[in-house]
Parts: C-alpha cells; structure tokens; sequence
C-alpha cells in the first residue's frame, strides 16, 4: 500500500436524530420501534393540502448542539425545500436549510497518537429525516414505512480537515460525546440516529489543490466508517500510483465485502432546485433566546476530562477515555460519592469495565453497575474484606445483578480471610503436597513461591488474603 | 431570455426534455415541441423583468412579516391505519408497496 | 320574492324563526341544481345524501333550542381544491379523481362548526391553473349569463354556481385572481382575503405564498357574513395570521364620506373601453356618495405577470411533486419499476396546464436559472408590493377594473396560454402584495358582468367591504339575474 505518497483528505457529514417527543413538522410520535406506518399522520403522509408547524424543541436541541460544537448562532435562520423524488420522501421534497442554517463555523478538538487537532466545523443545519424501505419480492419491489419521516435531524458538516481513518474515528467519538453530553440525541449508529457519510481524496503531499474526491455512504459503525476510508485510500492511492485519474462520485461501502462499489447509474445527476419554503415563516434568534439555550448546555467533554486531571489527578489518557462517553463519566463521579480513591475507580472503569462491555459488545446501559456499586467495593478492597480476585467476581455479579457488594460478599460468603491460623493451616497442607516445588524454592528459584502461592488461593477458594499467604509461606519455608 | 453570462439563448428541446426528467413527467413529441415554443414565449415575456435594476432590492418570500411560529413538543394522536390506507394504491404488511427503487 | 333571491341573513332569520325548516332550504338548493347544473357544469360531485342528514340534524338542532352556529342551515358549494372528509376532492385533477381525504381542510371545520351544510364540490380548472375553468380534467363550466362563454376560472365553479341560483353561497380560492376573475365574468361578489387572514390547512396547495381562500356570494353583506365565519388564526398554518377577526357586518355603515380612493392609471389603460365606461361610471357613484378619487400610478404593474408566473409555476413544481402515486392518487398500470411510476401516474394524471407550469417552475428553480428567474422574480415582488404600500400611504382604498375584458367564449384562448395569462393583469398584482381586494358587479357590457375590483390595505377587509356596500347599495346591478 502506497497511501505515504500522498495525503489524506477527509470532510465528515454526520447526521444525528435528535430525540424530541415528536416530529419536527407534525405531533406525531418519533417512539423507536413502532409497527409500521403507526406514528404518522396526513402532514407527515404529505397528504394533499397539510402544513407544517415548526416544533420549538427541535430547533432548541439544534441550537444547543451547535453552540456545543463552538457554531455561531445566525441571527436569522430559514427553511428551504431540496426537492426530489423518492419512495421515502412523501412530498418529494425535504425541508432542509440551504443558506441560512442554525450555526456556522465551529469546530471541535480531537485527539490522536496524544496529540490535539482542532477539525472546523463548516454548518450545522436542521431537516426532517425520511422514511424506512424495505425491499420484498426479491428486490423487485419495497415497501414504505412512514413512521421515521420527519423525525428531527441535524446535519454537521465537517471541513475537510481530518487526515486520516483514525482521525475521523476520533472525530466521530469526541462528536458522538458532545452530543451525549447535551443530551440532545441516542447517537447510536447502529439504530441509525447517528449516521455518517464521507468525502475522500488524496494528494501529493504539499500539493495545495485538493485530489478529486469521492462520497461515501452507507457505513453503519464507527469500525465500518474506518473501515471504509482505509479501503477508499488503498484503493484511490492504486489508481493515482498507476496514473489513473479517481472519479468523482458516490460509493458505497459494503461491510461484508470488505470494499466501495460505485453508485454511478443508480442515481441520476442530482438538482435539488432549494427554495425558500413558503409554508414557513423566518427564524429571528434574538440574545436572550441564544442565552437561554447556552445555560442549558452541561460541563462538555474537554471541560470534563481537564477537570478531572486537575481535580482528581488522572492522567490525561484516563481522564480522555472516561469522558469519552457521558455515562463513563457519571459513572465515575458518582462512585467517588462512596470512594476518595479516583485512581481505582478509573482503572476499574477502563479495565474490568470496558473490557467486559466491548467483549460482550455492550453498552454501560445494559448492565447493572451503580457508581455506588463501584465506590464501595473498592471501600471494601481498601479496608481488606475482600480480595483483588475475589473483587472481580463481585465486580461480575453486580454487572448482572446490580446488588450492592455487601449484599454479594454476605450473600456469597466471600469475606477474606485475614486469620493467621487458618491459612497457616492451608500453608502447610500446600507445602505437604508440593515437595518439587519446595525443593525448587530452596534451590534458589524464588519463582517457584508463586505457584505455591497460587495453590493457597486455590485451596481457600480465593478468599485468602494474598499478602498473608505470601508472608506465611515465606516463614515456613524458610524457617 | 438571457443566461448567467448575459447572452440571448432561447430552450432547446434538450432543456425541455431535462426539465422534465427533474419533474418525471413523460413528454409526447408533440407535447415536448409544444412546451418547448411555449415556454420560450413565456419566459422571452419574462425578460421584461430585467428592465428593472433589483440589485439593491431584497426578494420577497413572505408577504407577511412573521417569525418565529413554532408548536410545543407535544404528541398529538397518530392516524388509524384505516386512513393510512385509504387512498393506497397499493399495501402489504401494514406498509405502501410500490415497485423497485433500482432499475 | 324566490328563496335564493334573500340574502344569507334573511335566510338565516327564517330558519331561527321556523318559517322554513333546513331540509327545505336544502331541498332547495338541489332542485335548483337539479335544473341548472345540465347546462352550467358548476359540480363536481353533489353530497346529497349527507347534505339531507345534516340537514335533518339541524333542524333537530333547531328544535332543541341548542346555540346555532353563524351561519345556521345555509347551503354551501366548496371549491373542490378544500379537503373534505366523505367527499372525494379532486381539484379537478384526473390524478385525484379517486381521492378520499383522510382529514378536513381547517375552512371546512370551521363551516362545519358554524352549522352550514356542504351540498358538493364545485368544479375548478385543474389544481387552480387556469383562468377560464376549462382546464378541468373533467369538464367545464359554462357561464350562466352567456353559456358559450368561459365563467373564469380556476373558481369557475364557485361563481357560476352562485350566479346561477345552484348554491346560496360558495367558497373559492385565489392565487393570481382566482375569486375575483370569475366573480367578475359571473356578475357576483368575490372577496380574497388578506394573505394569511383564513387558513390554508386542507388548501391543496397551488402556490404556497399566494394561495388564499375567500367567499363568493350573492351580495356584499353574504361576503362579510361568510368571512366572519372562516376568519382567524389557524396553529395548524404556519403562515396564518395571528390578527384579531373584527366584526365585519358592523363595518357596513354605508357610509364613505370622506375615503380617499385611488385609481391606478395603469389599470385603465388598454382596458376594454366599455368595460373602462362602467369603471369610471362606478367612480362617480362613488363620488357622489361623498368619496373623492385620484389618479395614481403602480408603476411595476406591468411586471406583475411575468413576476406571478414564475413565482407561482416555481412554488407548483414543488407542491405537486408529492403526487406520485405512492401514498395517494391514481397510480399507473403496470408500472415496472419506480421510475415508470412516477413517470407515467403523473404523465397521465395531469393535463397540459399543469405540466406546462410544472415545466415552467421546474426550469426557474433549476441549477443556473435559479437567479435569473426565481430570484429576480422575487425581488420584482418586493417592488410591486412597494408600489401599494406607497400609494396606501394616501389613500384608503385602490379602484379599478377586476379583468380588463367581460368573459370570453369557450375555447377562445386555449392554445395561447400567454394571452390567458394576461387575463390576470389586474388581479395579480393584489396577490403578489398579499393585499385584500374583491369584485363587485358593477355594469354589464353586450349582456355580460363587468366588475369592480376595490383593494385594501392588509387586514383592512372591513374597508373594502364597507365602501363595496355603499356601492351595492346605490347600485342594481347585483340584483341582476341571468336567464339561461
């Protein structure tokens, strides 16, 4: 692969739902998972002769996301109708915003290989979101389910300022975060309220003119999006490598092949032909609409992480990846409601924490941990109740159970023991029973102590506390 | 009529048939000539507006000068199916069918 | 004196005092369409099975001695561009010949809510395009005071029904002049509201910005009764006004000692000169009723046709690309893919009116003539509503011709749609400003209605129908009937 010849230039278009209790033009529901068609009603239908009425809240939560991604607020913000015709659109038209969108010129930092990167954000505007197709008959016909039409949506718009597939990872993380902090959308690629497309191209390095780029589209995770611009990359770098010009258009990633294929001849040259549209009235955004809407704003990701290496002392890596997601966040600051120990918590959080969820392919929100929950059992660790082993399968049970630690250890009888007589007891069976690896101990291989010590905990069922059986055996064996 | 850079061109019957490929309409021959010299009529009728100097002049949208007209997001009762489905032309599975989206 | 020869009022009284019942007055109403409408063409579909239950309701409602709505037991013809629940609405459009709303237009609760019972849907030229009524898909109208004559259009329906004793009052709808053209041709009063003074939810939209819903009556009196019924703030149209409805009827002193009227000179230049004589006729009527008139100028008026054609074709091409055949609508046979779908449902589904405009809007918004066309036209808007804000700056109302020529015969025009455009250069600029205005018979030329368009400023209906009733009655022109 030859992509270090040339540079990587990649703009992000990301669509996120914005999770209002019902659709931006009409009152129907925007309720996930409804049977089809059953959230509609003859404005979303786009019946003969139905208006539109703006929802307050929509234009709020876009407000709101685009002060959190630094946008300028205009003064004055407008609807225009991008008319063209599709199964999914009703009135063949969607109502969108051309040039007056709700904010302009922001950005957001991302970080990559330790290194911060401000990546400009071009608009971000607000439009009604379109139906569901689902293809039958062996893809000679679909079928239209109506229920998502109109659903709220804002469109970010990156500048092409990302350079590289882990870039636009990050992009999409610290965005993902901002918007799960302002609390204004799901985000959630796979049930689609965040959904990402990509425009791609390369360059000789120092070449101030961008390569000619192509879009791509249907990438459903975040893996799918890296994914999908590596290909892009190898795949446009070959062509430029054997003095091929790359096409200009639009491609689509197929996830179970691994590639982009072309759309070209699918869809015909587009002319959206934007207009003022007339059933709606302007947006004058005054200050003290705007104020309003920015007090509403939380502590955002970067405030959070810097917070929390000042205040908690967590290096920078924790802190970044804790905040990387708003409930990570809560997590760890309402355990520290039942622990001082930030530095455990954290490690918690990133080790046993994370590695189950990502291997379960989880969310927080589908297990049982309270910040309670995990402030306590690192109380109990710290006061030596129980073991850093014995932790673990207590950490397991309230992952699935959501009872407190206390309940669980009582409950499990997993209390340590700290006795002197009991273990010493264990200590010496073990010894009985290990001759080989006592002789290896006394030969000067102080390895050989580990094993032995291993079969203590094995023997005690993990309960005996580790520190004692060290010291224990130590005596032993060496008295 | 006159283009971007100031000259007179008149419709093609290509502008016509493009024009309605965009608004999926089918043209006879016979309607697409049609349009095409009526079309020309009219809009070299409507030069006359650049007689008027609008450099300086704001376009009007709305008529009325409102702003701001908004509803509070409150769930307002969705439709039965019966009149989902009254004027479908065709229904499967609670859903409008129609055919292939691709060709 | 004949039923339908009362006005809305009267008829009213008569039903409040049991001096007739709503069954009868409905009854009424079909006999007379029954031995009218062979020859005009006004309907469209009749309701008269639920036209007798609501009326039977009604009088029980009556009987009761319930509160009566506003306009208790009076008959109504709706223009059939407003939805109805249980009446099919086509708007005169083979693409919606079989559709059945699923909801009523906010005008026809609110005739609904005050008592009225819908008799059928009056025909109109195809989705409101058009200016004689014979583009309708179905078939046309003919006017009752000439029947090889054009009754105007689109609201062709609408006035030659109420001109021809078929329906006690009527709703129309007017984008470019679609009320007052026909009102004028027919010899009865057309009133288009101020933009954004009655609702357009359940309005099959024409052109979104222009598009307004007002009465067509006998009388001026009917046409301020009406409207206080329809009138008002509507949450469900963005773009209806939130401005008090004040009492109409009170506004009809007959007094306009004293108002300010302005003539625009453009409006009687090239005009038919007897249709000119009878404008200027109604003016020293005016006069002499102590009204005093200056000649002015609107000088963008000339613009105001090319400006409407291609903010209204521009604003169509949209609105009428919802209708294809997914949802709604008659779908084409065997069609094989999407494309042909769209293609052939809408090809054969609209006529040649309609895909002209939707040509001619499609062209306007497109890429590279979005500038040219579109824009410039709206700007040139803004210029033609300067011209009536200035002049209303000085003058309390604007007079002038409602059409520059009585109606034309049937087929005369229609293989020239420039020249049918032109039809409208009097009522356009009015729509473009979004101002009131109606017409108001007032002369006849060789037999045929000649009107009188009075303008108002924006919300100041009750002025103009103030100094219309002054005119009225001083006048006998509205007493006129037609024999056919």
């Amino acid at each position: 692969m030859s992509t270090s010849k040339y540079e990587t230039v990649v703009g992000l278009e990301v669509h996120v739902e914005l999770h209002t209790n019902t659709k931006i033009f009409c009152g129907c529901s925007t309720e996930f998972g409804a049977p089809p068609n059953s959230h509609t009603c003859p404005v979303c239908l786009g019946h003969p002769g139905v208006l539109p009425v703006l929802n307050r809240q929509a234009v709020d939560y876009a407000m709101k996301a685009a002060m959190a991604l630094n946008c300028e607020i205009g003064d004055v913000s407008k609807f225009d109708r991008k008319n063209y015709f599709y199964p999914d659109s009703p009135k063949a038209y969607q109502i969108s915003q051309y040039d007056q969108p709700i904010g302009l010129n922001g950005y957001i930092d991302i970080e990559v290989d330790g290194k911060t990167k401000r990546i400009g954000i071009t608009r971000l505007h607000l439009e009604e979101d379109a139906g569901k197709l689902t293809h039958v008959d062996g893809g000679f016909a679909s079928l239209v389910d109506f229920n998502r039409v109109g659903t709220p949506l804002v469109e970010i718009v990156s500048e092409p300022e990302i350079s590289s597939p882990e870039e636009a990872r990050a992009y999409l993380e610290k965005l993902r975060a901002i918007m799960q902090y302002c609390e204004v959308s799901d985000v959630k690629m796979e049930e689609g309220s965040m959904r990402c497309d990509a425009n791609i191209s390369l360059r000789p390095w120092g070449q101030p003119e961008f390569g000619t780029r192509a879009e791509l589209k249907n990438m459903n995770s975040f893996r799918g999006v890296v994914r999908g611009l590596e290909y892009e990359q190898y795949r446009q770098a070959e062509i430029l490598d054997a003095g091929g010009e790359v096409v200009q258009e639009t491609r689509r990633w197929d996830e179970s092949q691994g590639k982009t294929f072309s759309m070209r001849g699918k869809e015909e040259a587009h002319d959206y032909r934007y207009f003022p549209d007339p059933d709606l009235v302007t947006l004058h955004i005054d200050q003290a609409w705007k104020d309003r809407v920015r007090a509403s704003i939380p502590e955002l990701p970067d405030a959070r992480k810097a917070r929390y290496t000042s205040e908690y002392g967590l290096p920078e890596h924790d802190a970044g990846v804790i905040t990387s997601s708003k409930a990570l966040a809560d997590l760890f600051e309402s355990s520290l409601d039942y622990t001082k120990d930030a530095k455990a918590v954290a490690n918690w959080i990133m080790g046993d924490l994370l590695g189950y969820l990502n291997s379960n392919s989880l969310e927080l929100s589908d297990v049982s941990l309270t910040g309670q929950g995990l402030g306590e059992m690192i109380g109990l660790l710290d006061k030596g109740t129980i073991s850093s082993k014995i932790a673990k399968t207590v950490f397991k049970e309230m992952l699935q159970s959501g009872k407190l630690p206390q309940q669980i250890v009582e409950e499990q009888g997993l209390v340590q023991i700290s006795d002197e007589g009991a273990i010493l007891a264990i200590v010496q069976e073990v010894i009985a029973n290990n001759p080989a690896s006592v002789e290896d101990y006394k030969a000067g291989k102080e390895k050989a102590i580990g094993f032995l010590v291993g079969q203590v905990m094995k023997q005690s069922k993990g309960k005996a506390n580790p520190g004692l059986v060290n010291k224990l055996l130590v005596d032993v064996l060496k008295g | 009529m006159i283009d971007k850079e100031g000259n007179n061109v008149s419709i093609q019957t290509k502008d016509v048939e493009h024009v309605a490929k965009l608004a999926r309409l089918h043209l006879t021959e016979a309607e697409r000539d049609m349009f095409t010299e009526q079309l020309n009529a009219i809009l070299k009728y409507a030069d006359k507006l650049n007689e008027l100097d609008t450099d300086a002049i704001a376009p009007t949208t709305h008529v009325l000068h409102l702003s701001n007209v908004m509803r509070e997001d409150e769930v307002q009762d969705s439709l039965p199916q019966e009149k989902v489905f009254r004027n479908a032309p065709d229904e499967e599975d609670g859903q409008f069918k129609v055919p292939a989206v691709l060709e | 004196m004949a039923l339908f020869d009362l006005r809305l009022q009267e008829i009213h009284n008569q039903l409040h005092n049991k001096k007739l019942s709503v069954s009868e007055l409905v009854g009424e109403a079909f006999a007379n369409i029954r031995e009218y409408d062979g020859k005009i063409g006004a309907y469209l579909a009749l309701n008269e099975e639920g036209a007798e239950a609501e009326a039977a309701r009604l009088d029980q409602k009556l009987a009761s001695g319930e509160e009566l709505g506003l306009l208790f037991g009076l008959p109504v013809g709706i223009k059939d561009n407003m939805v109805t629940e249980g009446l099919l609405t086509t708007c005169g459009s083979q693409f919606l010949k079989n559709y059945d709303p699923i909801y009523d237009a906010t005008v026809v609760s609110k005739l609904k809510e005050a008592d009225t019972v819908t008799i059928g849907k009056l025909n109109m030229d195809e989705f409101a395009m058009g200016g004689s009524n014979e583009n309708s898909s179905f078939h046309p109208v003919r006017n009752p005071w000439d029947l090889n004559r054009v009754p105007g259009g689109s609201s062709g329906g609408s006035a030659a029904a109420v001109a021809a004793g078929e329906a006690f009052f009527a709703l129309g709808s007017d984008t470019g002049g679609s009320i007052r053209q026909p009102a004028s041709y027919c010899g009865v009063v057309g009133l288009k509201p101020t933009y954004g003074r009655i609702s357009r939810y359940g309005l099959v939209a024409f052109a979104s910005s222009l598009d307004q819903i007002g009465p067509i009556t006998k009388n001026v009196e009917d046409a301020a009764y009406v409207l206080q019924a329809i009138a008002g703030h509507d949450p469900k149209d963005s773009t209806s006004a939130n401005v008090a409805v004040p009492d109409y009827l009170s506004a009809l002193t007959g007094d306009i000692k004293g108002l300010r009227i302005a003539v625009p000179k453009e409006y009687l230049d090239g005009i038919d000169p007897q249709v000119k004589a009878s404008i200027l006729e109604a003016l020293s009527v005016l006069e002499s009723l102590g009204a005093v008139w200056e000649e002015v100028s609107l000088p963008h008026t000339e613009y105001a046709v090319a400006t409407y054609y291609l903010l209204a074709s521009s604003e169509a091409s949209s609105n009428l690309s919802r209708f294809d055949g997914v949802r709604y609508g008659v779908r084409a046979d065997h069609a094989g893919s999407l494309l042909d779908l769209y293609y052939d449902s809408r090809s054969q589904g609209f006529g040649p009116e309609v895909k002209r405009r939707i040509m001619l809007g499609t062209y306007a918004l497109s890429s590279g003539y979005y500038d040219a066309y579109y824009l410039k036209a709206q700007k040139v808007r803004t210029l033609i509503k300067q011209d009536f804000d200035q002049t209303f700056a000085n003058y309390d109302v604007i007079v002038g011709p409602t059409a520059p020529t009585t109606a034309f015969e049937l087929g005369s025009q229609v293989d020239d749609p420039l020249t049918m455009y032109l039809n409208d250069i009097l009522t356009i600029p009015v729509s473009l400003a979004g101002i009131p205005a109606l017409s108001i018979p007032c002369g006849f030329a060789d037999g045929l209605p000649i009107g009188l368009q009075i303008i108002g400023k924006a919300f100041d209906e009750s002025t103009i129908l103030r100094v219309a009733h002054a005119f009225e009655a001083h006048t006998d022109h509205h007493k006129q009937r037609p024999m056919f």
